[in-house]
């Protein structure tokens, strides 16, 4: 991104936080979306960050076995979706709670992931290709801003599809019958844990997605300090986003933005506060809970079971 | 006492069980890897327990798993999930350091500076953990996702200071701060080359226990735990309580900071983040958050650490096989929830150990 900025000048530092935004948000966007639908059926999976890291190193590795990164995106995302299973069924078995198994599958994707990653962290891997949106521009720090992923299209369509989805079809309903009122639900004659089960997975599913993103184009190699916290960012930013799929873009643009600030000021030359302004998103993250939270009231869109909320 | 003797054993049966089977899973795995799952474990028993000097490894990393673990365990017991015990650590040792350095270069008497250093980390590490207590009660912020995101924070100031202003000039490619004097570092127990810290860590666990079953700070926290609105009907101070336990909690994970700079580092750097704060986490749940259990199960925790070496070299194994382990341990643990209080010892064994007549 060096050269992006130096040659605007102060100007670049902008770009270069639009152009960061979308290319960092794009992690945050699919993890969320993903834990939107697990949270709305009333469990929480703070594990997603170990299943984006091994999200990351799956789709890297089949990338490069394979020739084909949209393979590597297909497995991460079934991959993470395996991963989102376990949880569910762990968490199925009677008091077991969920957070602590959230825990233990950070805990367990990151060692998974690096333990079978070793092998892929040196060889160079086939990555995503970007969409050129920025053709019409003479400026290439321009064009370079508007080369944008296709993931992060279809992250785009998807917030309004998940959010139609929940409101509208009975699916969703179901989804959100199950998190409000298990017992209810139960009583109507759905199986509370198969909907977790679906449910967890499918957040699973998104947060593979959202690692190979990372590992197959930006940065874009697969090595073990490549996550630094985004997982367990995007489900404090459902909490921010008040689980609304919608709002969940618009979230991730601003963690995005956020977590680019750092690398644009670094790039016209200021590097005072490097490790601080890397912290940014995590910052944001806190300052956000801190000012939309309530100790004595129920966060507006919360689903009635959730253990986080309660 | 029989009867507790009897409850402590059933309450241990879970875990054991879990240990088992992830003694058969991790088998599984290696055996998948192409590697011999007895040799492994074989290195595992001589690179923890073998040797007495295995066992002095072993100890010098079970002495920081205790402190962080209380990190967890002490806030567990009012009802809350506190993983940011790596940040209470990480502070905990750079303000160790921070007071250490210039108390020492006056010529202040080592035993004071010592202190000093130990009152800082835990005033810091208290601070930290208090403050997701505190935003928790009167914000309602999730303490679990604030006290990681804290974590992620805590290390990040820690590396801006040791870059900027706390930094060695002398220090070149690894920024770290000035080091502590070896007049003001903590020693080893005599006969041993385990540091002290290790004593802290367990004084720190049996006090716990005192406090938190023997008084009545305890006995109201354990109430909040068991039901927050119930001991605000009973009149019970919850939001002391809460803010209480969590400065204690990050005081013990400080404390294991100051250890870790004073006792085995010397100086404060990136390294100060060595991961104690999230084993931690597993051993308070290993230990199914009692202070006591906490000290064989640190033992446990450390021999892994201090195996892993031996593992890696005599297996030629990857550095994150223990990493797999544990992750396959603390699954096994949580699902092993289910199984309590519906298994118990046989009836047989239950009559050798006394716990109940043998004529019934």
């Amino acid at each position: 991104m060096m050269h992006t900025a130096t040659a605007l000048g102060w100007w670049g530092v902008p770009l270069a936080i639009f152009a960061g935004a979308i290319r960092v948000s794009t992690p945050f966007l699919f993890v969320s979306l993903g834990e939107v639908v697990t949270e709305k059926s009333g469990r929480i999976n703070l594990g997603l960050e170990g299943v984006l890291v091994t999200g990351a190193m799956s789709g890297y590795a089949t990338s490069y076995l394979t020739g084909s990164p949209w393979l590597g995106v297909l497995a991460a995302g079934l991959v993470g979706a395996a991963l989102g299973m376990l949880h569910a069924s762990v968490c199925a078995l009677p008091r077991v709670n969920d957070i602590a198994v959230g825990i233990a599958l950070m805990l367990l994707g990151t060692g998974l992931a690096f333990y079978l990653g070793k092998p892929f962290v040196a060889p160079k891997a086939p990555n995503l290709p970007a969409i050129p949106l920025g053709n019409w521009s003479a400026i290439p720090q321009v064009r370079a801003a508007l080369s944008i992923n296709a993931l992060f299209l279809v992250g785009v369509v998807a917030a309004p599809a998940l959010k139609w989805v929940l409101a509208n079809t009975g699916v969703g309903l179901m989804i959100r019958m199950v998190g409000d009122n298990a017992e209810a639900a139960r009583a109507m004659g759905y199986d509370v844990d198969r909907v977790r089960f679906l449910a967890t997975a499918f957040g699973g599913f998104m947060a593979g997605i959202g690692g190979s993103f990372l590992s197959l184009y930006y940065p874009g190699s697969w090595n073990e300090g490549l996550s630094s916290g985004q997982g367990i960012t995007a489900v404090a930013l459902v909490i921010f986003a008040r689980w609304n799929p919608w709002t969940c873009l618009f979230a991730s643009l601003l963690f995005g933005g956020a977590g680019a600030l750092g690398p644009a000021l670094q790039s016209v030359g200021i590097t005072a506060g490097y490790y601080l302004f890397n912290a940014a998103p995590y910052i944001l993250t806190l300052l956000i809970m801190i000012i939309t939270c309530a100790p004595h009231r129920t966060l507006a869109g919360a689903p009635g079971e959730l253990s986080i909320t309660k | 006492m029989e009867a507790a003797f009897h409850r402590g054993i059933n309450a241990a049966l879970a875990p054991l069980a879990a240990i088992l089977v992830t003694i058969v899973i991790f088998a599984l795995f290696l055996l998948a890897a192409g590697a011999n799952p007895l040799a492994a474990y074989g290195a595992i028993w001589v690179g923890a327990w073998g040797s007495w000097f295995s066992w002095q490894n072993t100890l010098v990393r079970a002495a920081p798993l205790l402190l962080t673990g209380l990190c967890m365990a002490l806030p567990a017991q009012i009802g809350l999930i506190v993983i940011g015990a790596e940040g209470a650590f990480v502070l905990g040792g750079l303000a160790a350091v921070a007071v250490g350095l210039p108390l020492a270069a006056a010529g202040v008497n080592w035993l004071f500076v010592q202190l000093a250093m130990a009152l800082a980390g835990i005033a810091t590490g208290g601070a930290l953990i208090a403050f997701c207590g505190a935003l928790r009660q009167f914000r309602g912020v999730n303490e679990t996702i604030s006290s990681l995101l804290l974590a992620y924070i805590a290390i990040a100031l820690m590396n801006q200071l040791v870059e900027g202003p706390m930094r060695d000039p002398a220090s070149l490619n690894r920024p770290s701060t000035r080091t502590l004097p070896d007049a003001v570092m903590l020693g080893n127990i005599p006969g041993t080359s385990v540091h002290v810290g290790l004593l802290f860590g367990i004084a720190a666990c049996i006090a716990t226990w005192f406090v938190v079953f023997h008084t009545r700070f305890g006995f109201a926290a354990r109430i909040v735990g068991g039901n927050a609105r119930a001991g605000r009907v009973v009149g019970l101070p919850v939001g002391e309580l809460v803010i209480g336990f969590c400065f204690l909690g990050g005081a013990a994970a400080g404390l294991g900071g100051m250890v870790e700079v004073a006792a085995v580092q010397g100086a404060a750097s990136a390294d100060l983040a060595t991961g104690a704060g999230y084993t931690g986490i597993l051993a308070a749940f290993l230990a199914r958050q009692n202070p006591l259990a906490l000290i064989p199960v640190s033992i446990l925790l450390g021999g892994l650490d201090a195996a892993d070496g031996l593992l890696q070299q005599r297996l030629n194994l990857p550095d994150a096989t223990m990493l797999v382990l544990r992750g396959v341990l603390f699954m096994t643990l949580l699902a092993s929830e289910a199984l309590q209080g519906r298994i118990s010892l046989p009836r047989l064994v239950r009559v050798r150990l006394g716990t109940v007549p043998a004529g019934e």
